[in-house]
């Protein structure tokens, strides 16, 4: 458990974590690996689980009929999938597939979630990252959402448009 | 309140005097040495800068009305009946005459039958050798400012060749403004009344029951020599007491005031004043300010082919930063609104003007709230929602 | 005391409208919508990275287009142009032997000589890779002037990245870290060979673990060029990374008739972009930034 406690601990999620509110996640968390290509959820099905990638990178994706699947967001390490488990209805609403070997952190909603609501201190300590991680996600939709290497209509200089 | 401008000349050569007669020798001399002559003319409803045959063209006995919105010309009653330069600015500038309002810059022809190549033909323009005649100090000064911006004056600048080959050796005569309009503020922008440079002959107009008279002066050995070769005397202490006072007349009567100390600065903190909104209100973006002004110099690019696509053409005409084209960038007009133009333009022409266009284009020269307006008021006068330039910027500087 | 003489007697001057006749050497496909021309400069013809010309397409019509080859060799003059107006299209549809018509260069360079021994990060969104490309080549060619050299590159997908084959080259080569980020891509897109590849915006990249090692914001300096809501978004993330905006340099992009500081069009605040731009550095407008419609 102390070694899982220090892996947890090198992730930058946790950089702000206290040795306390450490040990305790550290007891809902498991190593898995992934080989490329395989999935780490799908779409549809009840989230009780986010990850936290070690190493490898995975794609979240999206199938659309008639294009395929796309890939909307590639997360390598040091980022953080997941969040379907702090939300209503529970369930995922990507895939996330294995790019490359994947190593991640997994963490058990059904052991965290308890002792967050327990201890709001560890609560906090934890919404903290998620919502900073939330906030960072949200803001590179926004900038994508603009398709700002979209075409123009006009002939100008510079830019790179 | 920035260097207010003496109206009285300065001492250069001796002033002469010259009469009637003397005028119309002095316009004669330039036409035989081969200037085109233009000045001040009723041209419809407007007395404007126009090409001059000669002293009898000048507006003799006609004034002009100048206010917000309103242009108006008026006739002048006694002795004034004989003055031929009774008015403010004209309608124009002499802005057309250098910096044309259309111009050829390319000609091409497809050299080769398949038409991958082309040549540039020469186009052979050579503009007439101009005299201006009656040119009043702030049409004066905004020459001097677009010399540096289209005519090369700054060594760091290129220089528009048209520009040049048109500017390029024209003759001065000034008058001197002793009658300003009510939209007139050059004694905010140090350009006048006087006019004190950037002449090579200047007049004032002494009206009596006599009928009227001239002051000369010489701002040039060019100018001296004209003024050698007509029939002049020394002018009399009373003339030059009478050309003193009815300049110093003039810079009283002058009624409006641009506030220019700090006004650069003022309005760089004001570019989200809700003051804009309400002058886009009366704002029509109709460009008549910046075609009337001396010293813009915005224009824009057309391309033209003939049918068979064998020879083409570029042209240039004045633009205006009212208009939506002006900023267009790949997609749409970056400035959209009529309060983002009217915005460009008041805080281009009294805020940014001196650091992008640099001190040669600025008046007054060597201040640091040197701006772009030389204070003709045309814009006040031709503006058919009478927008006010100096109002606006008292407002948004806060000094209204 | 007359007015000032603007030239000396009997001396010609060049009118600087007027546009050479050059011919195109070669033309290829960059991409669907983007063409490079590669032409055969005018004698002594020489450029600064980041500079441009104003090339002339008989009959339509005249825009400016960044120069995207290597400044060392001029006589190797390329521009890279998107099909999106009349006259790109007519600069896109010339046939190799064809001329069209040239006047330049204009306009500031990027400051490759004033950040010897600094490290640069070089940020390209979309075809702003391509005025960028003859300061990587600046870069590369000098490499031992310059501390760590990093190059982010944003397009919409993995079919819009331009120059995918150097981006390898330049990885692989070492001498410089490739970072790419494409809005999205189809699924199993594992990126361009031997570079990071990322699906998600380009400036997420500045967050990226391997780009971060080895960042140091004291020695870094930027050179952004991307469409305008791109370099905004990528200029805040370096605020919060500790890069001063007097270390950031864009290539700002604006309405363009003359590149003669004679027309106009392309003011932005106190600045001509023809003259004192298109390459400044962002403490020079960022009183303007955020400003609409300015």
């Amino acid at each position: 458990m102390e070694n899982l406690e220090r892996v947890v601990k090198a992730h930058p999620f946790a950089a702000e974590l206290s040795p306390e509110h450490l040990s305790v996640v550290a007891c809902c968390a498991r190593n898995v690996r992934r080989s490329p290509g395989e999935f780490l959820f799908k779409e549809g099905a009840e989230a009780g689980r986010f990850y936290l990638v070690r190493k490898g990178r995975l794609a979240l994706e999206v199938d659309v009929p008639g294009r395929g699947a796309t890939q909307v967001e590639s997360v390598g390490p040091g980022g953080v999938v997941g969040f379907s488990w702090l939300f209503p209805d529970h369930r995922w609403t990507l895939d996330a597939r294995a790019l490359e070997t994947l190593i991640a952190l997994e963490f058990d909603a059904t052991c965290l979630l308890p002792k967050m609501e327990a201890d709001p201190a560890l609560g906090y300590a934890l919404t903290k990252p998620l919502l900073n991680e939330l906030y960072k996600r949200l803001n590179q939709v926004r900038l994508g959402r603009l398709d700002v290497y979209g075409q123009g209509r006009k002939d100008s200089v510079g830019g790179g448009t | 309140m920035v260097a207010v401008h003496s109206a009285i000349p300065p001492d250069g050569d001796v002033p002469l005097r010259l009469d009637e007669a003397g005028l119309r020798g002095l316009l004669e001399a330039l036409m035989d040495d081969g200037f085109s002559l233009v000045g001040p003319k009723r041209v419809g409803q407007v007395i404007d800068y126009a090409p001059l045959g000669g002293l009898d063209e000048l507006p003799q006995g006609i004034g002009a009305e100048q206010r917000p919105g309103h242009y108006r010309l008026t006739a002048h009653e006694g002795a004034q009946r004989q003055a031929r330069f009774a008015y403010a600015a004209p309608a124009s500038s002499f802005k057309r005459h250098f910096f044309v309002p259309r111009l050829t810059l390319l000609r091409a022809k497809r050299q080769t039958p398949d038409g991958s190549s082309f040549r540039v033909i020469e186009l052979g323009q050579s503009p007439p050798k101009l005299a201006l005649i009656g040119a009043r100090s702030c049409d004066l000064h905004a020459i001097a400012m677009q010399d540096h911006i289209l005519g090369g004056a700054s060594a760091e600048n290129p220089a528009d060749a048209d520009y040049v080959a048109r500017r390029q050796g024209v003759f001065v005569v000034a008058v001197n403004c002793g009658h300003p309009a009510s939209t007139c503020f050059c004694t905010s922008t140090g350009t006048g009344p006087a006019a004190r440079e950037y002449f090579d002959v200047s007049l004032s107009e002494l009206i009596s029951d006599a009928g009227a008279s001239y002051v000369a002066r010489s701002g040039s050995p060019q100018g001296t020599a004209l003024l050698a070769r007509i029939a002049t005397r020394p002018a009399s202490a009373e003339e030059l007491q009478q050309e003193a006072d009815l300049l110093e007349n003039a810079a009283q009567a002058i009624e409006r005031d641009l506030p220019l100390t700090g006004l650069a600065s003022a309005l760089q903190s004001q570019l989200e004043s809700p003051l804009w909104d309400s002058i886009a209100e009366r704002c029509l973006s109709c460009t008549n300010c910046t075609l009337a002004c001396p010293t813009c110099f915005c224009s824009s690019v057309e391309d033209s082919s003939s049918f068979d696509g064998c020879s083409a053409e570029r042209s240039r005409r004045w633009d205006s930063c009212f208009t939506a084209d002006h900023s267009y960038v790949h997609g749409g007009s970056v400035r959209q609104s009529t309060r983002a133009r009217y915005r460009q333009w008041l805080t281009h022409k009294l805020g940014t003007w001196r650091d992008q266009l640099g001190d040669g284009a600025s008046v007054p020269r060597g201040t640091e709230d040197a701006s772009g307006c030389v204070g003709c008021g045309r814009c006040i006068t031709w503006c058919p929602a009478g927008i006010d330039i100096t109002r606006e910027a008292k407002r948004l500087s806060g000094r209204g | 005391m007359s007015l000032p003489v603007l030239v000396s007697e009997g001396k010609h001057i060049e009118d600087p409208w007027l546009p050479a006749p050059t011919r195109v050497r070669r033309v290829w496909q960059e991409l669907d919508d983007i063409v490079t021309l590669e032409l055969e400069p005018p004698a002594d013809f020489q450029f600064a990275a980041g500079q441009f010309n104003m090339l002339y397409a008989f009959g339509v019509g005249e825009i400016p287009v960044s120069i995207s080859s290597d400044p060392a060799t001029p006589e190797r003059l390329l521009h890279t142009i998107r099909d999106v107006g009349a006259v790109s299209h007519a600069l896109c549809s010339l046939a190799p032997g064809a001329e069209l018509g040239l006047r330049g260069p204009y306009g500031s360079a990027w400051p490759l000589q004033d950040v010897h021994g600094r490290d640069v990060v070089v940020i390209a969104g979309g075809l702003g890779l391509a005025p960028l490309r003859p300061a990587i080549h600046g870069l590369l060619g000098q490499r031992e002037r310059y501390g760590r050299v990093t190059l982010l590159v944003g397009a919409r997908s993995p079919d819009d990245l331009l120059f995918p084959a150097e981006l390898s080259a330049w990885n692989r080569g070492g001498a410089l870290e490739v970072f790419v980020a494409v809005d999205h891509a189809p699924s199993g897109w594992g990126g361009i060979p031997d570079v990071p590849s990322h699906v998600g915006v380009v400036t997420q990249l500045l967050h990226e673990p391997g780009f971060r090692r080895g960042f140091d914001k004291q020695k870094s300096v930027a050179l952004l060029c991307g469409p305008d809501v791109m370099f905004r978004f990528a200029s805040r993330e370096l605020d919060l990374l500790g890069v001063p905006r007097s270390a950031q340099y864009v290539s700002l992009e604006r309405s363009m008739k003359c590149a003669l500081g004679f027309c106009g069009h392309c003011q932005y605040g106190s600045l001509l972009v023809c003259r004192h731009g298109p390459v400044v550095p962002l403490s020079s407008v960022q009183r303007w930034q955020g400003v609409r419609e300015l």
